[in-house]
């Protein structure tokens, strides 16, 4: 560790993975309803697992990426933190909100209220006392960064992560403007729904490989920062329109078919970049990095991006199949695979790349990490694939034959018993992943060995 | 590569070319708020009663089971065409009486079947949110659903 105050992201490292925790596990309680549908239905229904599932995921993610940045900004700037202590009271304003959302989801005291009860317009149900504490936590982050870098080296890498941190908490001023008329509540919504994941985040997710990249590959900074910047040209250029994906079928004009078809078929191009960037990289690098399962994350984080956000995106962008397969177990399987390929793993590779550091000694549990990376990987690929067979079914019986939701659904039941296994899959090597960083233990191939092989 | 762009010229397209997309994003965004307000949902007044309809869908999180517009949880039915479906859809007191003989059998308790859970809600807040649904379901949306099933 460079600098003293790079030590701050290990409490948000470590707050990210309790609550991937919760969101893994929110996740297998979800699918087991699927499976089970009578399970904790009084006590803990669908809407409100659904509820914990999504937001803790949102939070982690954004955990992850405020340590993230906290990680390598005194790095690129050559510098300490402009005030750890403020980066601490974000922290610990963070997670007063999220323990302050799980109380208002699950016992719903203040149902009603408008400052206290849960607003319940998708992924932004927090109370709007929460929404007000998440701006305030991201003022303080954005105060500390911007200071940081300003009086620091100023690098590509730090230039497009501050655009896409700015970028993602000016959008979610958004949350606060719920009009009356719901499809300007559904327009707007999508301004902070698409133009984060499919336009800030992959900003800062850009600048997060690209750091990784630099440092494991000891490839020339030039090169990356060049790439850097063409890459994350690609994201806003096709990001942008492509929003008109979401604009084909909630009241807005017929034109965004067109334009949304167009340009978020083009948003493949910076996912396919971003792996081809990353694969090159490894190949022209001569740098041999002792951390290999940072290397594997960040080459898996890439490649599962451009298929699941790439490929599964593309595979209904297109308005005449998004007609028919809108709001099915389509969307679902493209959702699960997209966050995971993108935002998932490129926070578990800078975690796994930061922990060795921030703990002062070298990688270890690598070949446990890399276990883990399999084991997760393989658990949301199969869970893709029966959950577009799902789908394919699903939009045809319904969609196409008209067949009733509820009849559809329960002619799905073997995909959905498989999905939980599937997420079993997951879970198990979350837990491994969160264990492989926190508890030491000795290798279990040592360096000689894998030497003399 | 190197010879053919620099990486001040690959910034400067980043910044011009994100700014052009921005401009054009806006102001497609401006038009297609003239037409929301005055073209795709005028064909149903929105009263007080929707507005209230929808406050009482969005606290109760019903869109953490449902779509709405295609767009939610994928557990249970779309509903922006629920009161087609129930056949009701020109009938404002026949979709409150249908929507509470519903909610009123909500949750069924049948083994193997999706739970609705009993939300408790009272007679208004129950024709509110009928009144909203029989204005969603006005709202063009170029056609979507494809058919009765949502």
């Amino acid at each position: 560790m460079k600098y003293q105050s790079q030590k701050v992201a290990y409490a948000y490292f470590l707050v990210a993975m309790i609550l991937f925790a919760v969101q893994v596990s929110g996740g297998l309680l979800a699918g087991w309803i699927y499976v089970q549908p009578n399970f904790l239905s009084e006590l803990l229904p669908f809407n409100v697992i659904r509820m914990l599932h999504t937001n803790s995921l949102i939070v982690w993610l954004l955990l992850g990426f405020f340590g993230a940045a906290y990680f390598l900004v005194p790095e690129e700037s050559e510098r300490e933190l402009h005030s750890p202590m403020l980066a601490y009271v974000q922290l610990a304003i963070l997670v007063l909100g999220t323990a302050g959302v799980v109380v208002t989801y699950v016992f719903d005291l203040f149902a009603g209220n408008w400052l206290l009860g849960k607003e319940g317009r998708e992924f932004i149900e927090q109370p709007v006392w929460v929404k007000l504490g998440i701006v305030v936590a991201a003022l303080i982050f954005l105060y500390n960064i911007t200071m940081t870098v300003l009086k620091g080296r100023k690098t590509a890498i730090t230039n497009v992560l501050l655009l896409g941190l700015w970028g993602l908490v000016l959008l979610f001023l958004f949350a606060f403007y719920n009009p009356e008329n719901l499809a300007l509540d559904k327009m707007f919504w999508w301004y902070i729904v698409h133009l984060w994941v499919e336009g800030t985040w992959e900003l800062v997710m850009a600048s997060i490989l690209a750091f990784l990249l630099l440092k494991l590959t000891g490839v020339d900074r030039e090169v990356i920062e060049k790439w850097l910047y063409i890459i994350v040209a690609t994201a806003l250029f096709s990001g942008i329109l492509g929003t008109g994906h979401h604009y084909y079928w909630i009241g807005t004009p017929g034109y965004w078919q067109w334009i949304g078809s167009v340009f978020s078929s083009l948003e493949i191009i910076p996912f396919f970049a971003m792996m081809s960037f990353s694969f090159v990289m490894v190949w022209k690098g001569k740098r041999d990095h002792p951390n290999k399962a940072a290397l594997l994350w960040a080459l898996g984080a890439s490649t599962v991006a451009f298929f699941g956000a790439g490929v599964w995106g593309f595979l209904h962008t297109l308005h005449g199949v998004n007609y028919y397969t809108h709001g099915t177990q389509i969307t679902a399987a493209h959702g699960h695979l997209a966050f995971y390929g993108a935002y998932v793993s490129v926070n578990l590779a800078i975690i796994t790349y930061a922990m060795p550091i921030l703990k002062g000694r070298d990688p270890y549990n690598q070949v446990l990490n890399m276990a883990s990376f399999w084991l997760m990987t393989g658990g949301m690929s199969f869970m893709t694939f029966v959950l577009t067979f799902a789908g394919t079914v699903q939009t045809h019986m319904q969609r196409v034959l008209g067949e009733n939701f509820m009849d559809v659904q329960e002619g799905l039941g073997l995909f959905y018993i498989m999905r939980w296994g599937a997420g079993a899959a997951v879970v198990l090597g979350a837990i491994l992943f969160i264990y492989a960083q926190l508890a030491p233990r000795r290798e279990v191939i040592s360096r000689s060995a894998s030497e003399e092989a | 590569m190197r010879e053919v762009m620099t990486k001040t010229m690959a910034r400067n397209v980043f910044y011009g070319g994100s700014l052009f997309f921005i401009v054009v994003f806006l102001i497609l965004s401006a038009q297609s708020v003239s037409h929301i307000k005055n073209v795709s949902t005028v064909h149903s007044e929105l009263t007080e009663s929707v507005a209230k309809g929808k406050r009482v869908w969005e606290e109760n999180a019903c869109i953490n089971c449902h779509t709405l517009m295609g767009e939610g949880a994928y557990f249970a039915p779309e509903l922006q065409n629920v009161m087609n479906r129930w056949g009701v859809d020109d009938d404002p007191e026949g979709a409150f009486e249908v929507l509470q003989g519903w909610m009123e059998a909500q949750p069924s308790g049948i083994e193997g079947r999706r739970q609705m859970p009993q939300f408790n809600l009272t007679e208004e807040q129950i024709r509110d949110l009928a009144n909203f649904f029989l204005w969603v379901n006005k709202i063009d949306a170029q056609g979507w659903p494809p058919n009765e099933a949502g």
